[in-house]
């Protein structure tokens, strides 16, 4: 008989079934980039996985040697993220780089999985568009009924920052009709994502939700005093990287904070800085710099907040 | 909308597989091993000696100071021995070997049925009854109810709360005992509310009872300022401090008892304990048991005397599956796993649970994904995670500074985590540390 302390059952629950949950919400966006990009669209996010797999199965392997766990479903994750945030004609051999940097340098060497302190796929990312610059920001347009040639164009965020008056309306955003990175297209594919993520309870509303408020209200403040497309909030929730950023990658278990005050803090954080750089930045895109920048804040935001503790909220009557 | 408390919880799969089993009397083997020590606090000291012939409910341990509850023979008979015996702590502590000769009652206990509604008693008196009955909180915290029933000079409850939730999966007792004995629980809150000078009287059960709610709230009309309300099935709502905070919106200071908000609370099973103390002068000699597994032929509620070795009541319920993996004595969240069959039940048994082998082993641990699942579970509005990793490395003033005392080790941490960790395990530690830590300082 085994005598061992309480409690004596357990949920069931475990960690790749959160890992797989979020692959599971990230269907949706993937059939959005499915049809825009066809066979381009599966080539990258296929390689994508198969080399984040396959590069910790080898360094876990042969460098750490240790007993490799891939199918956990956090290096498919990191695959599945990081090919959604390039562009769908990125030559195979960069993502391949950029695999190997997300898996051996961000979550490898830190000690794999629970210990890393950036998202390896948003690291991996900006270690990308640091490195290949032009190859990162050259998207090809949608194949949409109107334009079978796919053509490179700019993202809303590059045309609003560099030629406003060409832009996608706000419905066409919405459901993805511009151009961009993969998997950042269709903001209606990735909030379908974020519902089950919330139903299934993978992940608590805190973090995206404040994100998106704050980029909403700081934008919305400048947009009453100067309504130009360049403060329009909408335009900055429904475009670029934010919805992607703000449901998939700043939500990541690891690199964000444990408590809801903390996390509330750190989606204000994320959103605040990607305005700022959205506006006022070199790049036209900030939400993943901004991410990189609150994850490094996460282990400081843990230390200084705490969860509300019972008896704090003390009501006599 | 159903009340509940306001932080964490969770909801286990109820399992409550022997519910609406009526209560079956467990028959007296031939020697019970009663433990003087059943109770938090001190033990008892022993006032009989190898070769006293006793009758079921003398008086067989005496309380050592204010913090303790006296101990009756649950049978008649003769004392073997006065041994050590392990019981459900996994410690050899002193216990009382009887052998059963008969079943002779003493005189001054009503071994009839019916019900004795009026009591002319005064509140002292109560009180020094049910103090002499040996009772204690019966769902599993056997701290001794005279104790509790006794607020610090300049406290005063404004309310009587009655524990009647059972949120542990699997156990029915409680519910089983509220179906066969409402009006004497109901009898029994009239007493308490004279003897603690209260005017109201506040029921919750949770919603998992619906026959139990509607039976008492239909004799509860009979009494005056007793209301009973219904309460969502959420782990840990019988937690002393959880169930105000559901039925009262209050939430108890750290480190404050209940009477800090006005409240006292009492398990249902003690109810009926008092009841039979102060009305029939029956002092607990024996308890309602639901023995229970997924494997086990007959899950059932049993009325057992106490010191009778759990085997027995395995029996009952068509005896240890092949596939038992673990005998926990309470809930499958807060009960002790027993280390043998042998060992006695005693006041605090509210339920066997026997566990099949798959479910009895651990997953091995994984590192920790800082999911921040065990910190939103967290009724206390705990960091889990967090108080685990400062036990690990023993930074005790972190600990002691993150609430780590506050800790009322429901499990719902534990239960929860995706990557198995036995953050329960390691908070109990060091929880006993800091105690130890703050208990020295004061000195």
């Amino acid at each position: 008989m085994v005598v061992s302390p309480s409690p004596h059952v357990h949920s069931g629950d475990n960690i790749q079934k959160n890992m797989y949950g979020v692959l599971i919400a990230l269907i949706p966006a993937f059939i959005v980039a499915l049809y825009f990009f066809r066979l381009d669209a599966l080539i990258i996010t296929a390689c994508s996985v198969l080399f984040c797999m396959g590069f910790e199965y080898l360094i876990v392997r042969f460098i750490m040697k240790k007993e490799p766990s891939i199918f956990d479903g956090s290096a498919i994750i990191t695959g599945v993220l990081l090919a959604f945030n390039v562009p769908s004609n990125l030559p195979v051999w960069i993502l391949a780089l950029g695999c190997l940097f997300a898996i051996g340098v961000v979550k490898l060497s830190f000690g794999g999985l629970g210990n890393n302190i950036f998202n390896p796929a948003i690291a991996g990312r900006i270690f990308l568009l640091i490195s290949f610059p032009a190859q990162m920001t050259t998207w090809p347009s949608p194949v949409t009924a109107t334009s079978v040639d796919a053509v490179s164009s700019a993202t809303v965020l590059g045309v609003l920052k560099h030629s406003p008056e060409s832009l996608p309306t706000i419905m066409e955003m919405f459901l993805g009709i511009e151009s961009g990175s993969l998997g950042e297209m269709s903001a209606v594919a990735l909030l379908i994502g974020l519902i089950y993520l919330l139903c299934k309870k993978i992940i608590t509303w805190h973090i995206p939700i404040s994100i998106m408020a704050v980029v909403a209200i700081f934008t919305g403040i400048l947009y009453i005093f100067n309504p130009i497309p360049m403060y329009n909030p909408l335009i900055h929730l429904f475009s670029g990287g934010l919805m992607l950023g703000a449901i998939f990658m700043a939500t990541d278990y690891v690199t964000s904070p444990m408590t809801k005050r903390g996390m509330l803090i750190y989606g204000a954080g994320i959103g605040v800085i990607t305005v700022v750089i959205r506006l006022w930045g070199a790049y036209p895109e900030g939400v993943s710099f901004a991410i990189l920048l609150m994850n490094a804040f996460t282990p400081l935001i843990n230390n200084y907040t705490t969860p509300k503790r019972f008896g704090e909220a003390v009501k006599h009557g | 909308m159903l009340k509940t408390f306001r932080i964490g919880g969770i909801h286990p799969k109820e399992y409550k597989i022997s519910a609406g089993k009526a209560i079956q009397p467990i028959a007296i083997p031939d020697q019970v091993i009663v433990p003087l020590s059943q109770h938090i606090g001190a033990p008892c000291q022993p006032i009989v000696k190898k070769g006293d012939v006793v009758k079921t409910g003398t008086l067989i341990g005496k309380t050592v100071g204010f913090v303790s509850a006296n101990i009756h023979s649950p049978v008649s008979g003769t004392v073997l021995k006065i041994d050590k015996a392990l019981d459900a702590s996994g410690y050899r502590r002193d216990a009382v070997y009887i052998k059963v000769e008969g079943d002779e009652w003493e005189e001054s206990i009503d071994r009839s049925k019916t019900l004795v509604k009026e009591c002319i008693l005064s509140p002292k008196e109560i009180l020094e009854k049910i103090a002499a009955a040996g009772i204690v909180g019966m769902g599993g915290a056997t701290f001794p109810t005279h104790v509790k029933l006794t607020p610090p000079p300049g406290t005063k409850a404004e309310v009587l709360i009655v524990n009647a939730v059972e949120c542990e999966p699997y156990l029915t007792s409680d519910h089983q005992l509220m179906m066969e004995k409402t009006e004497e629980i109901l009898v029994s809150i009239a007493i308490v509310m004279k003897a603690i000078n209260t005017r109201k009287a506040i029921i919750g059960i949770e919603n998992n009872k619906r026959d139990a709610i509607e039976k008492f709230t239909q004799a509860a009309k009979a009494y005056s300022n007793i209301e009973v309300v219904a309460l969502k099935v959420q782990y840990p709502q019988g937690g002393e401090k959880q169930l105000i905070d559901a039925l009262l919106k209050r939430q108890v200071p750290s480190g404050a008892l209940p009477v800090s908000v006005g409240a006292i609370v009492q398990n249902v099973g003690t109810m009926f304990a008092i009841y039979e103390a102060v009305q029939k002068n029956k002092p607990l000699i024996e308890r309602v048991v639901t023995v229970t597994g997924k494997n086990m032929k007959n899950p059932c509620n049993v009325l057992s005397r106490l010191g009778i070795p759990v085997s027995v009541l395995i029996d009952a319920a068509g005896g240890l599956p092949e596939s038992t993996g673990k005998v926990v004595s309470g809930g499958p969240m807060m009960g002790k796993a027993l280390a043998s069959t042998d060992i006695p039940v005693t006041k605090g048994t509210s339920g066997i649970l026997i566990i099949p082998t798959l479910e009895a082993k651990r997953k091995s641990m994984k590192d920790c994904i800082r999911c921040a699942k065990c910190v939103n579970v967290c009724p206390m509005g705990l960091n889990p995670s967090l108080l685990m990793n400062l036990t690990e490395y023993e930074i005790w003033d972190r600990a002691e500074k993150n609430s780590i005392t506050d800790c009322i080790e429901c499990g719902s941490c534990s239960y929860t985590c995706p990557a198995d960790r036995p953050l329960l395990d390691y908070i109990r530690l060091g929880k006993g540390k800091v105690n130890g830590i703050i208990r020295a300082r004061k000195k």
